[in-house]
Formats: structure tokens, C-alpha cells, sequence
């Protein structure tokens, strides 16, 4: 690391911001929690209602609290310290949805070496099979769970290949924009991220027609066992993430028409930018061990 | 560890800073560290006393054998949301407000990193028990499958409360991982010049490697709730063999977070005991840097040992041996600081302020903690231990005499310098030794039930248990009163009365905290100290 330097640090004055979000996080949980059950159990209530008014608080609150940011920040109150601080909390974020996607890839590799063998009889297990379903087979992708749930498995070639090759080379292009905007060449910065968000949209669009395609025409849904489990959430977090990333892109884009970032000061367009290529790297384990494994 | 040669300009550039707010505003939008430390101590307070409140429902029913004060499903409640409460709501929130506290003081950093984002994380929590509180008188009841929300219990067998319950985690790991993220930036990026890493105090230190633990683990109990919420209500089959998933892969999951969480209540206790005890020996720490390598050992570990919860589920021997070998690792570097402790106090010149009584007790009792743990890593002999009260002694004895004693310790401590004033020394002797004696009429019997037979999480037990089981709800009942001392001392210390304290506060004191006035200004170190 650096020598640090010591400008003075900017402490904010009190703010209204955060405890808008924490009001804000208060609805979702609890709409989502009353949703949930409303749904499942046919029941009526404003579970629906809250969670809405929980998500426009939250975006309220994210437009309050960047735009206070942004005008902050251009009126030059941060320092370099405070910039550190940023790119450091920033890739701790990261860190941690590392470790959120490590669990389900965990769920998966749990599944497929321990659990499966083991209702199929591996090791000592023999009468684990006999005894609960002897006629279970232990296969991956597991197309017929030992309840008798039949599926079928997703090949990795058509639109999983297809959206691989999209994301990587949004990556490439991404990183192309970070460049350009580095050495100041604001024309190939527009053009590069407006083809990395685009990208982003294509392979979103191209996910909810693989997942029409499974549920229609393969039958693999979120109720066909342990193999649909751990496909539908692993790639729908990481949809949930593309999504997310492509937004704040988005917002980048639209900041960097309006003039916003120079060659040294850019900590919002990086932290876009790294939280997109962490949602490729996920996505090339995903096409690795859920795909092609 | 470090003494600054520079001297410190306290009043520097007050005048651009705005006086805090008046009235409720101050809390609600503060981005001040002192502030949203206090915000955190206050809040943890009140969820240990809702509780303990919970325990002594427990203690209750738990007096005489039979049923008598609450249904069984009831109790199941109380022992899960005491627990969770416990765990996320006042020990963890508690140590998050001493590092709010301490660490930028400790540093000579003007404040956290990232401050509005600490002020959020604090606000979150009120909200998030609030959820988990008023779950409870949900049709059906609140979560009642323990903390650790083990499928089928939480999947198949639970109340519709339990998406409640998993929102409400969600929200609070949250509020974790930003509070851990801003701790570590904060050390990282905020220290002052001169003080380098072996420079820092050891609470420091404790907290830093806590932080990275609870960036680690807390999205794995995200995914853990997430894979419980699809399975109960949306059809997945994680954790149900008929559809190829294993309810013992809940347990793996749910520990793989969980062993590091147990971590994450302790090794802040590690730090302030470190604090403490040279303190009041007016000797340096003995093996410093052994404290540190100690520290950071544990926490490695701590990734795997997970599954020493789980030896009666029928894992493979090699797996019971690796996990067995593991855990008893780990009792190397804790010995290690335990020995430093009493290295330190050997023949320093020790005396007993209440902060000292409290760091003592802890290094007794959380010894005792640590032992029955090593019994309980030992596979074979756990098979008997499982799921018996010796392991609910084990783990009370590390966390209400380990990590809440340390809590206690570091309030007493610290609270001279917060409010300025001495605390009623009188009352707070009385708390000490009410509570000492009390824990331990409390969990100490709880062993020997245990070797016994007697389950956990049971409302009612066999009748030979009965003798031990009255004298545990009486010493529960004392230590739960006990608190109540402790809640007036801590009332009548914010009433501003008391004996004015001086700057270092303690004769033996040394750190960067003790060379600023008491009470501690609103902003420290807005220019940075030069420590050399």
C-alpha cells in the first residue's frame, strides 16, 4: 500500500438519509415476509403493498443520498483518503457477495459429491438406498429425484454459450470504457460502456427466455429437486446481480453525459465497473459447474 | 502500546464543525461515531434484558419437572428468540458500539470512514427485532426450531412467522456486514501516522480480524435463511432427501457460519480483556505480537471446525476425526492468550477496580468455558454430551461469563471517559459479585444435569433432575436481578452525577483514548496525532 497521505478527512454533518433507508429495508422485510405468506397460502393482505412502498422508499433514499454524494464530491470536499476508503468498502462488498454466492455453490457441490451418492448407496450408504428408495439411481443432473420428480437436464451449448460469450465480452468492453476514461477519450468511453450496458440487457433478456424455455418445454422448474434448486437460485441471484449491475452502468452513462468523472476522480464508474466484472466471474463459475459439469 | 510525542490540539478546527443537533434528530441523523457507539450500547442493553427476560420465562418453567407455567410450544419460542436476541441483538450490537467507540479513538482516526453508512447500520437493528419481537404474536407464534433454525424443524415443521424471521435475519446480516466493512476501512485506511500495525491495541486488532469474520460468514447465513425460506415456501428441496437434497446440509451450511460467529462474540472479548489486564497490573502485555498471531490463528481455524456441532449426524469417521483434530487446535493459541493474561499479572502490581474484577472473572470462568468445550470436541464422548445441558453450560459459560463479562468489563472501564465522570463504585461492586456468584449458581450445576442426561430444549425433565433444576432457576432469577443494579448504575452514570475523572482516568492506562479529556470531546482527532 501507499504511503497514506493525511488531508484533512471529511466527516459528514448529520444526515436524514440513512435511517430513510433503514425505514426503508424496515418495509421491505416486512412486506416481502407478509408477501411470501399471502402468496403461498392464498390469503389477501398488503404484503404486496408494503414491499412496494418499501422499494420506492429505497429508491427515493438512493437518489437522495448519491445526489448529496455526487454534489459533494464535485464540490471538492473528498480527499484522496476518503477515496481509499470508498475503493476499500467497495471491495469488502464484493467480498461478502462472494461469500453469499459461495453458499449456494457450496448447496450445489454438497448435493452432487455427499448427498446423491449417498441416497444412491456410495460408501456405506448401501441401506440408506434399500431402505428409503431402492430404486432411486444417483445420476447428475439428477432428472428423476428420489421422490419421483421427472426433469430435464439444461445443456450448456445454444443460449448458456451464447450469454457467456455476451458477458465476457461486455467484461472487455467494460474494462475498454474504464481505459478510455482513464486517458480521457470521453467519445470511446460513451460508445464502450453503451455497448457494455446493452450487452447487459441482451443477456438478460436471453436468461428469461432460457428460464420460459425450462419451464415450458423442459419441465425443469424450482420444484424439480435439488438440481433445479440449485440452477434456479445460483442463476437467479446472479441474474438478480447482472441486473443490478447494468442499472448502476446505466446510471454511470447518464452521469457521464452529463460531464461527470475525470481522469484521476471516477470512484463510482470504478465500483461499477469491478462490481461487473465480479458478476462475470460468477457467471463463468456458474457456466462451469452448473452448465457443463 | 504507543505514546504520542506530539501534542495533541484538542480544540482544532471545532468551529466548522456544527454542534451536534438537539432533542431526537441528534439520534436519528448522527454520523458521529461517539453517537451511534452509544446508539449500539443502549440498544444492546435493552435486547439482553428482553432476553434474559425470555430466560427467566424459561428458568420458570423450568423449576419444578412437569408442565406448569407455559405450553411447550411457547417455550420452544422463548428458547429460540432468547437465543437469537442474544447472539445477534446484544452481543454482537454491543461489541459493534465499543468498536465505534474505541477504535477511531484508539487509531487517532476523526471518526469512522464511513460514517453515514454507520449511522444506517445501527437503524436497521431496532427495525429488524422489531420484525423478530412481533413475529411472536403471529397466528401460529413466532420461530420456535432454536437459534440455529435446523431444517426440517424450520422448513417442515414451522409456523408461516418463519418468513418473517428470515427477513428479518436477512436485514440484520445487513446491518452486520456494513458495520464490519466500515470497522475494517476504518483501521485500514484511518490509522494516524506512526501507528502501524504492531503498534495498534490489541482491541484493535481483536476487532479487525472479527470484522473480516463477519464479512466471511454473514452472507452464508443469508444463503442459509434464503434456501430455508424457498424450501418451506416455494417447493425446493434443499434440505428434503425426497428431492436429493439433505437436511444435514443445513447443518453444514448453517455452521460453516456459525463456528466463525461464535468467534466473532469472542475475540473483541480477547482484545478488551488485553486492554484491562495490563492495565491494572501497570505491566505492558506479556507476548504481544504472540496475541496477535493468536488471534488471527483462531480465526482461520475457526473456517474449519464446523462441523464438531454435528458429530451424532452420521458423518464418516474420517470427517468426525479431521473435524475432532481441528477443534482441539484451537485450544493452542486460546491457551496461549490465556497464558499472556497471567503473564502479564505476574508480579505486576495489581489492584481491583471493578473493570479488573470483571477481566479477572472472565479469564477464570471463560477457562472453564474453553475446558468443557475440549471435552465436547471429543467425538466419541460427544456422542453422550449432545444435546445435553453440559453443552448449554459450555456455551453459557463462554458467552454470558465470557464475552458478556468482557462487555461489562469494557463499560466499566470506558465509561469514566465516555461521560467524564466517575461510575457509583458502590452499586457497581455490588453488581460484580451478585452477578459472579449468581452465573455460577446458575450454569455451574447445569454440568453436572448434563453428564446426567438431561436434554436441552425441553420444557419439562425426569424427576432425578429436579434438586439441581430449582437451584439453576434460582441462581437464573438472581443473575437476571443482579442486572437490574446494573441498569441503575448506568441510569444514574448518564444523569451526569459523580466524581469529575481525570484525563487518563486509570494510574496505569496507556493508549491514545486516555490522552484526550474526559468526557471525550464530541470530535477527536480531527488532525491527526504523530505517534512515533
Amino acid at each position: 500500500m501507499a504511503q497514506p497521505e493525511y488531508e484533512k478527512y471529511y466527516v459528514p454533518d448529520s444526515s436524514p438519509w440513512p435511517i430513510v433507508g433503514a425505514v426503508a429495508l424496515f418495509l421491505i422485510a416486512v412486506g416481502a415476509g407478509n408477501f411470501v405468506i399471502e402468496q403461498t397460502r392464498n390469503t389477501s393482505g398488503y404484503g404486496g403493498h408494503i414491499l412496494v412502498a418499501g422499494f420506492a422508499t429505497l429508491i427515493f433514499m438512493l437518489f437522495g443520498w448519491f445526489r448529496n454524494q455526487i454534489h459533494e464530491s464535485m464540490s471538492g470536499l473528498y480527499s484522496a483518503q476518503l477515496g481509499r476508503s470508498y475503493r476499500q468498502g467497495m471491495a469488502w462488498f464484493i467480498f461478502s457477495e462472494v461469500m453469499f454466492f459461495g453458499a449456494f455453490f457450496g448447496a450445489l457441490f454438497y448435493a452432487r459429491m455427499i448427498a446423491i451418492p449417498w441416497l444412491g448407496g456410495s460408501g456405506n450408504n448401501a441401506a440408506t438406498n434399500e431402505v428409503l428408495w431402492p430404486a432411486f439411481e444417483a445420476i447428475w443432473p439428477l432428472v428423476e429425484t428420489p421422490g419421483g420428480v421427472q426433469t430435464e437436464a439444461m445443456g450448456w451449448y445454444g443460449l448458456p454459450l451464447i450469454n457467456t460469450v455476451i458477458l465476457l465480452i461486455s467484461s472487455v468492453t467494460c474494462h475498454f470504457a474504464h481505459v478510455a476514461l482513464e486517458e480521457n477519450k470521453r467519445g470511446r468511453l460513451k460508445l464502450m460502456l453503451g455497448i457494455t450496458v446493452l450487452l447487459g440487457a441482451i443477456f438478460m433478456v436471453l436468461q428469461v427466455e432460457e428460464y420460459l424455455h425450462a419451464y415450458q418445454e423442459m419441465g425443469l422448474t424450482l420444484q424439480s429437486g435439488i438440481y433445479g434448486n440449485t440452477f434456479f437460485l445460483l442463476t437467479g441471484f446472479h441474474g438478480l446481480h447482472v441486473t443490478l449491475g447494468a442499472i448502476i452502468l446505466f446510471i454511470m452513462l447518464l452521469r457521464i453525459f452529463k460531464g461527470h468523472f475525470t481522469p484521476d476522480d471516477h470512484f463510482a464508474f470504478q465500483a461499477g465497473s469491478w462490481y461487473w466484472h465480479f458478476v462475470d466471474v460468477v457467471w463463468v463459475m456458474l457456466f462451469f459447474f452448473v452448465y457443463i459439469l | 502500546m504507543s505514546t504520542v510525542t506530539d501534542t495533541i490540539h484538542h480544540d482544532d478546527d471545532h468551529h466548522e464543525h456544527h454542534a451536534p443537533p438537539s432533542g431526537i434528530k441528534r439520534w436519528l441523523y448522527t454520523t458521529n461515531h461517539k453517537d451511534i457507539g452509544t446508539l449500539y450500547l443502549w440498544f444492546a442493553f435493552i435486547m439482553f434484558l428482553t432476553g434474559g427476560a425470555m430466560a427467566m420465562v424459561i428458568r420458570a418453567e423450568l423449576f419444578q419437572p412437569g408442565l406448569q407455567i407455559v405450553d411447550p410450544n411457547f417455550f420452544n419460542q422463548m428458547t429460540t428468540v432468547h437465543g437469537l436476541i442474544m447472539v445477534f441483538g446484544a452481543v454482537m450490537p454491543a461489541f459493534t458500539g465499543l468498536a465505534n467507540w474505541l477504535v477511531p479513538m484508539m487509531i487517532g482516526a476523526p471518526d469512522m470512514a464511513l460514517p453515514r453508512m454507520n449511522n444506517w447500520s445501527f437503524w436497521i437493528l431496532p427495525f429488524a427485532f422489531l420484525i423478530l419481537l412481533s413475529s411472536l404474536f403471529m397466528e401460529g407464534g413466532g420461530p420456535a426450531f432454536g437459534w440455529t433454525f435446523y431444517a426440517p424443524l424450520s422448513t417442515t415443521y414451522s409456523g408461516d412467522s418463519t418468513a418473517l424471521f428470515v427477513f428479518s435475519v436477512h436485514i440484520m446480516g445487513i446491518s452486520s456486514i456494513m458495520g464490519a466493512i466500515n470497522v475494517i476501512v476504518t483501521i485500514f485506511n484511518m490509522r494516524a501516522p506512526g501507528m502501524t500495525w504492531m503498534k495498534m491495541p490489541l482491541f484493535v486488532w481483536t476487532w479487525l480480524i472479527t470484522a473480516f469474520l463477519l464479512i466471511a460468514v454473514m452472507p452464508v447465513l443469508a444463503g442459509a435463511v434464503t434456501m430455508v425460506l424457498t424450501d418451506k415456501f416455494f417447493g425446493t428441496s434443499f434440505f428434503d432427501a425426497a428431492g436429493g437434497g439433505d437436511p444435514v446440509m443445513f447443518q453444514h451450511i448453517f455452521w460453516f457460519f456459525g463456528h466463525p460467529e461464535v468467534y466473532i462474540m469472542i475475540l473483541p472479548a480477547f482484545g478488551i480483556i488485553s486492554q484491562i489486564v495490563p492495565t491494572f497490573a501497570r505491566k505492558r502485555l506479556f507476548g504481544y505480537a504472540s496475541m496477535v498471531y493468536a488471534t488471527a490463528s483462531i480465526a482461520l481455524l475457526s473456517f474449519i471446525v464446523w462441523a464438531h456441532h454435528m458429530f451424532t449426524t452420521g458423518m464418516p469417521v474420517f470427517a468426525e476425526m479431521f473435524f475432532m483434530l481441528a477443534t482441539m487446535l484451537i485450544s493452542v493459541p486460546t491457551g496461549v492468550k490465556v497464558f499472556n493474561w497471567v503473564a502479564t499479572m505476574w508480579r505486576g502490581s495489581l489492584s481491583f477496580e471493578v473493570p479488573m474484577l470483571f477481566a479477572l472473572a472472565f479469564i477464570v470462568l471463560f477457562t472453564i468455558g474453553g475446558l468443557s468445550g475440549l471435552m465436547l470436541a471429543i467425538t466419541p464422548v460427544d456422542f453422550q454430551y449432545h444435546d445435553t445441558y453440559f453443552v448449554v453450560a459450555h456455551f453459557h459459560y463462554v458467552l454470558v461469563t465470557g464475552a458478556i463479562f468482557s462487555i461489562m468489563a469494557a463499560v466499566y472501564y470506558w465509561l469514566p471517559k465516555w461521560t467524564g465522570k466517575m461510575f457509583d463504585i458502590t452499586l457497581a461492586k455490588w453488581h460484580f459479585w451478585c452477578s459472579l456468584v449468581s452465573v455460577n449458581v446458575l450454569f455451574f450445576p447445569m454440568h453436572f444435569v448434563g453428564l446426567a442426561g438431561m436434554p436441552r430444549r425441553i420444557p419439562d425433565y425426569a424427576l432425578q433432575f429436579a434438586d439441581f433444576n430449582k437451584w439453576i432457576s434460582l441462581g437464573g432469577f438472581a443473575f437476571g436481578l443482579s442486572q437490574l443494579i446494573f441498569l441503575a448504575l448506568l441510569i444514574k452514570a448518564c444523569s451526569k452525577k459523580g466524581e469529575p475523572v481525570s484525563d487518563q482516568v486509570w494510574e496505569g492506562a496507556e493508549g491514545l483514548e486516555w490522552e484526550i479529556p474526559s468526557p471525550a470531546p464530541y470530535h477527536t482527532f480531527e488532525t491527526p496525532p504523530v505517534i512515533k
